[in-house]
């Protein structure tokens, strides 16, 4: 059994950051897929149970979890192609860092298109 | 008293140890990243159906999932999605417990927690895609899909 590390393996700036936040990201995701299952599952009990647990979906607290549920899963998903590509393409290790900001760049603009809808409908006053 | 050391007899040449581990942690690596890049497609197309088109989240009720389920095209995109992002995760999760629970107890117990979680979330999940029925006969017409009642 491995005792307290002498040292640390950990040497910080973009490539340690993304993978902290690709950790978090994918525990994240994994505990909301468990409930999501669950929820679902509630068409096999009745119409009316997966209406009101899923109605508690579309409140704006619910709403707003929604919005950083889909960052986070926007961010796993870029961020995984990139270390896809650091693993495979040739080039991938030397532009490790270009591809982080590639990363965020595509997230920015894939939360513009889907934020301003999701918050009009949630908040919309349908 | 013997004053003389024991000499161990000379070892046989070095022979490389074969490992009896097989490459199981070498098809885990792959595996996360080829269901990857499949789960970012199935997971954008889930998201984008249920939250970007029409009213998203608001019009997300029974009928709306039974008027998905009814066809099998979204029967094994669910299907597929479901089980590629439980092993996915859960072996993305095993991989965060192996690197912080240090006790092999600890371990021991985290790993068989997320084992019967993984088992429970994966039957669950595919028992209720196959054995779900969009038209069921006890409920009030107006929650269902509009194809019940036609």
């Amino acid at each position: 059994m491995p005792t307290a590390p002498a040292g640390t393996l950990y040497r910080g700036r973009e490539g340690m950051w993304s993978w902290v936040a690709h950790r978090v990201t994918g525990v994240l995701i994994f505990f909301f897929l468990l409930v999501h299952v669950l929820d679902t599952a509630l068409v096999r009990v009745s119409p009316e149970a997966y209406n009101a647990v899923i109605g508690t979906y579309q409140t704006p607290i619910m709403g707003l979890g929604e919005a950083g549920l889909v960052a986070a899963i926007v961010f796993h998903a870029f961020n995984g192609i990139r270390v896809a590509l650091v693993d495979f393409w040739a080039k991938g290790p030397r532009y490790q860092r270009v591809m982080l900001w590639v990363v965020l760049g595509l997230f920015v603009v894939t939360m513009a298109g889907f934020l301003p809808r999701h918050l009009m409908n949630v908040f919309g006053g349908h | 008293m013997s004053t003389q050391t024991a000499i161990p007899t000379p070892r046989s040449p070095y022979a490389r140890r074969k490992t009896t581990r097989g490459n199981y942690e070498l098809y885990s690596w792959v595996f996360m990243r080829a269901s990857g890049v499949l789960l970012v497609v199935l997971v954008f197309g889930h998201l984008f159906v249920n939250l970007m088109v029409g009213d998203g989240v608001k019009a997300i009720d029974f009928a709306f999932v039974g008027g998905k389920w009814a066809s099998p095209f979204w029967q094994m995109w669910d299907l597929a999605m479901l089980w590629l992002a439980m092993i996915h995760g859960t072996n993305g999760v095993r991989t965060i417990i192996n690197d912080y629970a240090e006790r092999d107890v600890t371990r021991g117990i985290l790993k068989s927690l997320l084992l019967v979680a993984f088992t429970f979330t994966v039957v669950l999940g595919t028992l209720v895609i196959f054995t779900f029925d969009p038209c069921p006969t006890d409920a009030p017409a107006e929650l269902l899909a509009s194809f019940c009642t036609a």
